[in-house]
């Protein structure tokens, strides 16, 4: 060992330029891949949005702001955007206040912890495809467990996925089941960090019931973990594709039609990259301007407390 | 809330309102293998009975295995999200270690880089990594599934989080040692970070089998399918009539993944927890 301190010591750094060279030498692959993967494209992909580019066009143009003015008139994009705006909006208090209640069931006891939220918590590892499809025998019309419950208590249920009227309330279903399990975790977290001697305090306080000291010390100590999860859950769900694509395609009649829905028929089906990539900036936007709101969220959580 | 050994006398309302609504939330997975194992006749008269009354164990579960190369999809799912966490950890593993443990001009720079990147989600450069896998022939290879996940700056992002708190000495030693860089990154500095490895592997893993996105766009033959465009390429051979081998085809795709989980269900938790934040 002194042997060693003895010989490197001396020649170990040829000082900065030294340390310097090693940090870019081990950074070269990341910075590569950065570039030629993320960086480049992701420039393309904001230039394409201004042309009128088209996968196999032997020559594209500059068309300025055509492509969102054709935004603007087009009433499939519109009601993408509907769609995704309400599926969000469904699928976001949904999955919260679920969340909330099953994680306040569970910590109320000890026993059945781990159990309770590994059930909860396997459709977010499951296959969502495989699980879209599993749901489209749930929901199916004549043949489906849900339409056979209900004709025995007499109810004609709707064609859960094929009907204009209730598709995206199946879909925003869907999504709530997705995201249950997530933020029942991040709950749970939040509530195991909750110090025991708060609840102690409130009960002598005069908080003798369990809504009052939800109210008073649960809640507001869970208020950062809430606002977080709210973020995340949009940001989350406002990339909902895959249960779209395998159940409705968008249909019936664009009915259930969400901006990466819309965004991968113009690209990858009718070719019309330029399009696509204005559709692509539209949802790169909104995904911004909720993690803007997520980092002032965040900088409050900071100051909390 | 608080803490106080309840009997379990008290604590069954609690238990059994959990278990109903665990039970409810089961439902697609108790109707998808209840399904899977009814002959067709059965499943067309929508009966709720689970069991079935005659097993087609053999028939559904035959149809898939005869239909469609499901080993092909599982070995594709292996190797895609293989290539891409092992891509994954090695170029981000020195770049986060540069990040966190070395002083260079530059650095604030490339951390800027990557929190840019975080804002980034992977359907934006997806057009012209499109546009570029077809000008170079490389569609529907592992190539064009594989490299685009590759870099992941959330990676770089949390092995620099992570780094950042081992001690320095513990890397002052390894230097006086004569050990070189890259030795203490990989022989020092990784045995040290296999909680963050291991979350970030089942975060990736999770992810990348899951996703139907990337695959749909530039894979279209069976040949390279992961499972996820599997059981999509099932229903549209298929068709939407044979639900049965379509439920069958649905338990199989999706077992693999949900027997990991199980197995190590903490480890998932906590994994997906703490790093699928990125959402």
């Amino acid at each position: 060992m002194s042997e060693a301190v003895l010989s490197a010591a001396p020649a170990r750094r040829e000082g900065a330029t030294g340390e310097a060279l090693t940090a870019w030498a081990l950074g070269l692959p990341a910075v590569l891949a950065y570039l030629v993967l993320l960086l480049l494209p992701t420039l393309a992909a904001i230039l394409l949005a201004f042309t009128d580019y088209e996968l196999g066009a032997p020559a594209f143009a500059w068309i300025g702001l055509d492509n969102f003015s054709e935004l603007l008139r087009d009433r499939g994009f519109a009601q993408a955007l509907r769609n995704t705006v309400f599926y969000v909006a469904v699928v976001t208090p949904g999955s919260i206040l679920g969340a909330l209640a099953l994680a306040l069931l569970i910590e109320a006891g000890t026993r059945g912890r781990t159990l309770f939220r590994a059930v909860f918590f396997l459709p977010v590892v499951s296959l969502t495809v495989a699980m879209a499809s599993a749901w489209q025998y749930l929901l199916h019309p004549s043949i489906g467990p849900l339409n056979a419950v209900l004709r025995q208590v007499g109810i004609d249920g709707p064609a859960w996925l094929s009907s204009s009227d209730t598709v995206m309330w199946s879909l925003a279903a869907i999504g709530i089941w997705e995201n249950l399990g997530f933020n029942l975790v991040l709950f749970l977290a939040g509530l195991t960090a909750i110090p025991r001697e708060m609840y102690a305090a409130a009960e002598v306080d005069g908080a003798p019931s369990a809504w009052e000291r939800f109210r008073l010390v649960t809640w507001p100590m869970l208020g950062p973990t809430t606002l977080f999860v709210l973020t995340i859950t949009m940001i989350r769900s406002v990339r909902v594709f895959d249960t779209v694509k395998v159940l409705t395609q968008g249909g019936p009649n664009r009915a259930s039609e969400v901006l990466l829905h819309a965004m991968y028929l113009e690209g990858f089906t009718y070719f019309r990259l330029g399009y696509s990539a204005a559709i692509t900036l539209v949802f790169l936007a909104i995904v911004l301007a909720l993690m803007w709101l997520q980092t002032r969220v965040l900088d409050k959580r900071v100051h909390y407390g | 809330m608080v803490e106080r050994k309840t009997s379990l006398l008290r604590d069954a309302p609690r238990l059994l309102v959990l278990s109903l609504l665990g039970l409810l939330l089961l439902m697609p997975y108790i109707w998808m293998v209840a399904a899977s194992l009814k002959p067709a006749d059965e499943i067309f008269r929508a009966s709720l009975s689970l069991i079935p009354e005659r097993f087609a164990v053999a028939q559904n579960y035959g149809r898939v295995f005869e239909l469609v190369p499901v080993a092909r999809y599982l070995l594709n799912g292996i190797i895609v999200c293989g290539g891409i966490l092992f891509f994954q950890l090695l170029f981000a593993i020195p770049a986060g270690y540069a990040l966190a443990k070395l002083n260079f001009r530059g650095r604030e720079l490339a951390l800027g880089a990557v929190m840019l990147g975080l804002l980034v989600p992977p359907h934006v450069p997806a057009l012209p990594l499109y546009a570029g896998f077809s000008q170079l022939g490389l569609l529907d290879t592992y190539t064009a599934l594989i490299a685009p996940s590759t870099i992941s700056v959330f990676a770089i992002f949390l092995f620099r989080q992570f780094f950042k708190s081992l001690p320095d000495d513990l890397i002052h030693a390894a230097r006086l040692d004569g050990m070189s860089e890259m030795a203490i990154v990989w022989r020092v500095v990784l045995p040290n970070a296999w909680p963050a490895a291991t979350a970030f592997a089942i975060f990736s893993v999770v992810a990348h089998w899951n996703d139907l996105f990337w695959p749909l766009i530039v894979v279209n033959t069976p040949e390279h399918a992961t499972p996820a465009l599997g059981v999509l390429f099932f229903r549209t051979t298929e068709g939407d009539d044979d639900f049965g081998a379509l439920m069958a085809a649905a338990v199989v795709m999706t077992a693999p993944l949900v027997i990991a989980f199980l197995l190590a269900q903490r480890r998932f938790v906590e994994g997906i927890a703490t790093t699928g934040l990125k959402g």
